[in-house]
Order: structure tokens, then C-alpha cells, then sequence
């Protein structure tokens, strides 16, 4: 096997590339989307794709999240493999039907005899001064939905293969893209052979002995970090990145509770009921035995998603993670 | 400071318009007329064949209504909306179609899918609760019944524009009540398939009622069709109760679209004589007289009185085609009321292509509960 040198990328070009190779070798697959064609997406993720494969395969639409979404499940109906950008978050919940009623019950509705094999790709969360509307975290949402998948990548190389599972998976993808991660970097190449990561397997970023915690997405890198800073206070931190909110890896996040006998679950997404509360009752239920302290969570505070100039007090950063993890000393307390 | 007092602003300014500017179309040739096409009674000649298949399919259509209706009132379908009155629409929407054209009903477009092929039980399930769609979309390439409001109406677009980007020559028939088109989705469908030129047929059924809503409350639209104008695309308004004229114009926006010309939008003035489900009660919000007279507007009684006038019906094509739906009728009783046979453990067979985890974990709490359950059974016998 030749070795390929990996230079800087970013999680954006490693999105783009996902969609041109899927593209490229698949006829079936479609992007379509407000401004993803010769502007190449505000964010330029779609960069490309509309000179490469033509604006058939890469097609701006009129302004209508249900229309894009709605033309989208037509599409589906007829073979094709439809990748939807929804601009912004908060832009897509004019969508929120066909994704409710549609998307998510077709293969149910019809005794599995039609399928929808969609991935609605949707920049989500805050962190990059975005004004209102465009930087809610709408996982919840999505993952009370039987029937979608929600994933969500946090490295540059899940990025990629987690968005070419989505595309190739024959079930409907909600595909959360944390976008203030779109400019992070890592050494990666397209052309050393990548992994596609199956949906739903969650993988420890770091492994530790004293406590977990349970993230995703954006507050990945965060988790990170705190875990390095709590290493002066004698905690080793095992963090493990979810990947798929939908469907739950039990299997390795209890795996890593029963070990480290701790847990707090970190997400940006409004605490109550957010996807804090699903985990960790999840891991209480099975874990009960194995913990030393109560699930914590931190998570976004429970208001509308601020202003920018004030975003910095809610998103949920290493300090308040630290506090948490202080706080895990349970034994201590009573 | 006033607009006037700006600087710039006065007698001597005279706005340029901006650039370029110009309408895109000139909407003339788009706007409907003003009265419904009408066919039948004015001495147009007709296709004895399509005239005799429409009648039978009428015919057979209001038993079907009246059978499903009485199954109702037996218990044995949650609900059913009745499209008595409206036969005329549903016949033609399912025979102006090719083998590869696509239908996307609603729900109360039963008789519509029956007509297109669909086994008349399949078209049932969903509304006697033993699944949702009961029937595999691809077989007669008829959507699931839609409930949400005019949400169907952009998966025909989507469907029709992916057919025609692979090069095959597939129409898209969507069927929406009036009610419908005030639904975002209604409007959003219309853009695209306009934008695209997709071969789309917009069908309105506008029945005067949207549960108890009446048109004028719905819309102040000149007519449904006029709404067409707007999209780009034309409108054309039809007598929905000539069976004739329905067809027509359908016929005509279907070769349209498949020859390249783009969607249309088709509003058919017709009448709901049911109430909107067995649950309403329409008493309520339209008076008999108005009911008595759509009656004696029927898409039957016209077609019939046409037809024998014209010698293309006698007493024995018309017994023939009664006794058929009779027949139908009879086998549809029997085959509704036998009890459905539900396995439980279809629960968790189509969420995903593959059971997640969870859902393998809920089938076996479900199976240990069925067996819980059979055992105590057994004990009491």
C-alpha cells in the first residue's frame, strides 16, 4: 500500500470531497439546495460540485426548505439519492413537516416497500457570531423522530466517512454539521483510502480511568481540552465521541461508564429536554451498579440561543466542564 | 422630512425604472376562463369507447362510495371520505394516465387509485387501521394517500423532475382539495414545478368545502385556477361533474407536460354530497337547497343522459355496467368483513432498513409479553 502525505485539511473540504466522490461514483446521487451551485453554499461546502457534475446534479432551487425537502422525497421515490443543504439550522424547520410526516414514515407508511434514501445536511450550533436564527442546535428535535438517522461528525476524517455512510445508507440521514468545526484542521488526504464510518458507533477520542464524558460534535474539541486541563487535578478523562445520536451506541458509552464509574454527558443544546436527559437516563438505567455519582450534565443553558456578543456565556466550555467533573465527587459530598 | 422634502425629490424627479425590467411573460394567454369548460350537452363529439369506460368506471365508483360508506357505519373502517358527487374528477385523473405516469392522491382520492388498478382493499387499509399504505407504491405507480394537507404535491414535482433528468417519459398527477391550496406546500410545489418545468398536472378538486370551511373563506382568488397566473404556468377551470370535460382538459395538460410544455394547474368545480367524513356533520354549514341542486347537477345522470341521447347507451350496457359494480361491491363486503390478520411484530419490521438496537430490544419486550400473554391464556383454560 502506497502511503499518501496528508496535508492540512479542513472538515469543510473533507464534506465536499465526501459529496464528489459519492458523486462521482454513484449517478444517483443529487445535491440540491438554496445557493449550493455556483455560489458552491455559503459555507462552500457544495463548492464545485455544479461545474464538475453540471446543474442537474447540483441544482440551486427556488427559496423553500418544504419545497427543497418535499422535491427531494419525489426524487427519492424515483431512484435518485437526494443530499439537501439546509442553510442554516433554524432555516429548516419550514421542513419540518415532510421530514415528520415523509421522510421518516415512507419506509413505514408503505411496509417497506419504498424507501427514502435521503441525507438532509444541516450546519447547526453556534460559536461563530451568527446573528438569531442561525445558530440553534436542533438535534432533539430530530432524534425524537423514529425513522431518521441523526449523525453528527466532530473530526475531519468522520466528516468524511460519516457522510459517505449517509449517503450511502438506504434509510433517511439528518446530518448535523457543527459549524463552527468547518474551519478546523487536521492531516488528512482524500486520496489515502478512508475509512466510511458506520452510523451509529460511537468511538472513545481519549481514553481514561476516573470519569467519561459523553459528547458529540461541537462540544467534542471542548471535552478534549477540559480532559488535558483536569490531568493537574489528578482526573483522567475518557471522552467519548457519539457520532450517531440516532441510533445510540449503548454498547461503548456504557462500556466506558462501567469502567470509569463516572459520566457527564456535554452537548451546546438546551439541557431540558435535550439529548442530555435521553443519555443519561439511558446510561443510569444500565449503569446503575457501576456508578460512584449521579449522571451530570452541561449543557446549554434553557433560553433562546443568545446574541453573539453573548454566546460565550452559554456555550458550555471547558471551565464549566471541569466544574462538573469537581463535582463528580459524589462520595465525598454525602 | 417628508419624502417630498428630499433632496432630489419633487416635481422635477422622475424615477428611471430600474434596468432591464420587463415582465416575464405576458399572463394573458395563462389566465382560465372565466366560466368551467363544459362538454357535455353542447353537441362536441365524443369517443364512444373512453365515454363507455368513463360510464362504467362511474358507476362503479358511486357503489364503491356507497360501500365504503356503509362499511363505516358497521365498524368496519375507522372513516371514510366519501367523494360521492365527485366521481367524475376521480375517473378521469386515474384513466388519463399512461402505464409509466405517476398518481399522487390524497385521501380522499380512494376511488382515483381503485380506477388506476389498485385491488379495492388495499385502497381500504389504511382507513379500516390495519396499516398505513396498504399497498406497494411502485406496483400501479400510485403514492401513498396522502393525509398532511398538499404535501404530496412536491413529491410529484420531485418525482417528475427526477424521471425527466434519466430521460424517461413519465407525467405526475397530484390531486389536492380547495382546502389545500392554501398550504404552503400547495404554493411551494407550484414554484418549483414551474421554475423546473416539470411534467406535472396540478389537480384541484375544488368540492366547495373544506371540512366546513366554505371557498369564499378560503381564498380570495377569482378562482382556484386563476392562482396559476402567478407560477407562470397556465390555469384552466372545468365542470368537475362532466366526465367529459374533466377528462379533456386533464388529457390536454398531461400531453402538454409530457411533450416538454411544463406543469398546469386544472381546477374542476364540483361538489362534496357526503359530509367530509362519517365524524361531520354538514348539516351545520350548507343548506339542502344548495345540496339538491349539485343532486340534480350529477356526474352520473349527466353522463348517462348524454350518452343514451346519443345512442351510445341502452338498458342492457347499463345493466351490465350496474351488475359489475355490484359484483365488486359484493366482493368487497365479503373481503372487509373478515377480521384482518395483524402479526404485532410488524411494529418494528419497517422503521429501518435495519433494526437498531433499540428496536430489537422493544421486539423482544413486545414477544415476551405476546407469550406472557398466550401462556396465561392457556392457564384459564
Amino acid at each position: 500500500m502506497t502511503t499518501v502525505a496528508a496535508k492540512p485539511a479542513t472538515m469543510a473540504q473533507a464534506l465536499q470531497r465526501a459529496m464528489r466522490d459519492a458523486m462521482a461514483e454513484d449517478p444517483s446521487v443529487h445535491v440540491l439546495g438554496e445557493d449550493v451551485g455556483t455560489l458552491g453554499g455559503v459555507f462552500r461546502i457544495t463548492d464545485g460540485l455544479a461545474k464538475e457534475f453540471g446543474e442537474d446534479r447540483c441544482t440551486d432551487t427556488p427559496l423553500a426548505e418544504a419545497g427543497i425537502l418535499g422535491t427531494a422525497v419525489g426524487m427519492a421515490m424515483y431512484g435518485l439519492r437526494p443530499v439537501v443543504e439546509m442553510q442554516f439550522d433554524a432555516f429548516a424547520y419550514p421542513a419540518f413537516e415532510q421530514l415528520i410526516s415523509h421522510v421518516s414514515k415512507m419506509r413505514n407508511r408503505t411496509g417497506g416497500s419504498m424507501g427514502m434514501p435521503l441525507v438532509v445536511r444541516v450546519p447547526y450550533g453556534g460559536g461563530i457570531g451568527g446573528v438569531e436564527h442561525h445558530s440553534d442546535s436542533s438535534e432533539a428535535y430530530y432524534m425524537a423522530t423514529p425513522g431518521l438517522h441523526v449523525v453528527t461528525p466532530a473530526t475531519v476524517e468522520d466528516a468524511y466517512g460519516l457522510l459517505r455512510a449517509a449517503i450511502a445508507s438506504d434509510d433517511p440521514v439528518v446530518f448535523l454539521e457543527p459549524k463552527r468545526l468547518y474551519w478546523s484542521k487536521a492531516e488528512w488526504s482524500p486520496d489515502a483510502p478512508t475509512e466510511v464510518a458506520p452510523i451509529g458507533k460511537a468511538v472513545v477520542r481519549r481514553p481514561g480511568r476516573s470519569a467519561t464524558l459523553i459528547t458529540y460534535g461541537p462540544s467534542v474539541p471542548v471535552c478534549l481540552e477540559a480532559a488535558e486541563a483536569a490531568k493537574a487535578e489528578g482526573w483522567d478523562l475518557e471522552v467519548v465521541d457519539l457520532r450517531s445520536l440516532v441510533p445510540f451506541d449503548d454498547e461503548t458509552v456504557c462500556a466506558s461508564v462501567r469502567r470509569t464509574g463516572r459520566a457527564v454527558v456535554v452537548h451546546e443544546s438546551t439541557g431540558f429536554g435535550g439529548p442530555g436527559g435521553e443519555i443519561a437516563a439511558r446510561v443510569t438505567e444500565r449503569c446503575f451498579h457501576h456508578l460512584e455519582a449521579p449522571v451530570l450534565r452541561v449543557a446549554g443553558f434553557d433560553i433562546p440561543y443568545p446574541p453573539p456578543m453573548l454566546e460565550k456565556h452559554h456555550l458550555p466550555g471547558v471551565d464549566r466542564v471541569l466544574d462538573a467533573v469537581a463535582r463528580l465527587q459524589w462520595e465525598a459530598e454525602s | 422630512m417628508t419624502v417630498q422634502e428630499l433632496p432630489g425629490a419633487g416635481a422635477a424627479y422622475r424615477p428611471a425604472p430600474p434596468p432591464a425590467w420587463r415582465p416575464r411573460t405576458d399572463p394573458a394567454p395563462l389566465l382560465p376562463d372565466p366560466e368551467p369548460y363544459r362538454v357535455l350537452g353542447t353537441g362536441a363529439p365524443l369517443d364512444r369507447a373512453l365515454m363507455l369506460r368513463l360510464y362504467t368506471e362511474l358507476i362503479r365508483g358511486r357503489r364503491y362510495n356507497a360501500q365504503a360508506t356503509a362499511l363505516t357505519k358497521q365498524g368496519r373502517l375507522a372513516v371514510y371520505p366519501s367523494s360521492t358527487g365527485q366521481e367524475a374528477c376521480e375517473v378521469a385523473a386515474a384513466l388519463v394516465l399512461q402505464e409509466q405516469d405517476w398518481l399522487f392522491p390524497s385521501y380522499r382520492d380512494t376511488l382515483a387509485a381503485v380506477a388506476r388498478g389498485l385491488d379495492p382493499v388495499q385502497a381500504l387499509t389504511l382507513l379500516r387501521g390495519d396499516w398505513h399504505t396498504g399497498y406497494d407504491p411502485h406496483e400501479h405507480r400510485i403514492a401513498p394517500l396522502c393525509t398532511p394537507l398538499a404535501t404530496q404535491l412536491p413529491h410529484a414535482v420531485g418525482l417528475a423532475h427526477a424521471a425527466r433528468l434519466k430521460g424517461d417519459d413519465v407525467v405526475a398527477l397530484a390531486m389536492v382539495g380547495d382546502g389545500g391550496t392554501s398550504e404552503g406546500d400547495f404554493h411551494e410545489a407550484l414554484n418549483f414545478a414551474a421554475v423546473w418545468q416539470a411534467p406535472v398536472v396540478f389537480f384541484v378538486q375544488n368540492n366547495g368545502f373544506a371540512i366546513s370551511v366554505p371557498l369564499a373563506k378560503q381564498t380570495a382568488a377569482p378562482s382556484l385556477a386563476h392562482k396559476a397566473v402567478g407560477y407562470g404556468m397556465p390555469g384552466r377551470l372545468v365542470d368537475g361533474n362532466d366526465a367529459a370535460a374533466v377528462h379533456e382538459v386533464l388529457a390536454d395538460a398531461v400531453a402538454r407536460a409530457r411533450r416538454g410544455g411544463g406543469p398546469t394547474l386544472i381546477e374542476a368545480v364540483t361538489y362534496r354530497i357526503e359530509a367530509h367524513t362519517n365524524a361531520d356533520d354538514a348539516t351545520r354549514y350548507r343548506v339542502d337547497a344548495e345540496v339538491a341542486a349539485w343532486r340534480d347537477h350529477d356526474p352520473i345522470q349527466l353522463l348517462e343522459a348524454e350518452l343514451t341521447s346519443r345512442g351510445f347507451l341502452d338498458d342492457s350496457a347499463k345493466k351490465a355496467a350496474a351488475e359489475a359494480a355490484e359484483t365488486m361491491a359484493a366482493a368487497l363486503r365479503e373481503r372487509m368483513n373478515a377480521e384482518a390478520e395483524l402479526d404485532p411484530m410488524d411494529l418494528f419490521a419497517h422503521v429501518y432498513a435495519e433494526k437498531t438496537a433499540q428496536l430489537r430490544e422493544q421486539e423482544a419486550q413486545l414477544r415476551a409479553e405476546l407469550a406472557a400473554h398466550e401462556n396465561e391464556d392457556e392457564g384459564e383454560r
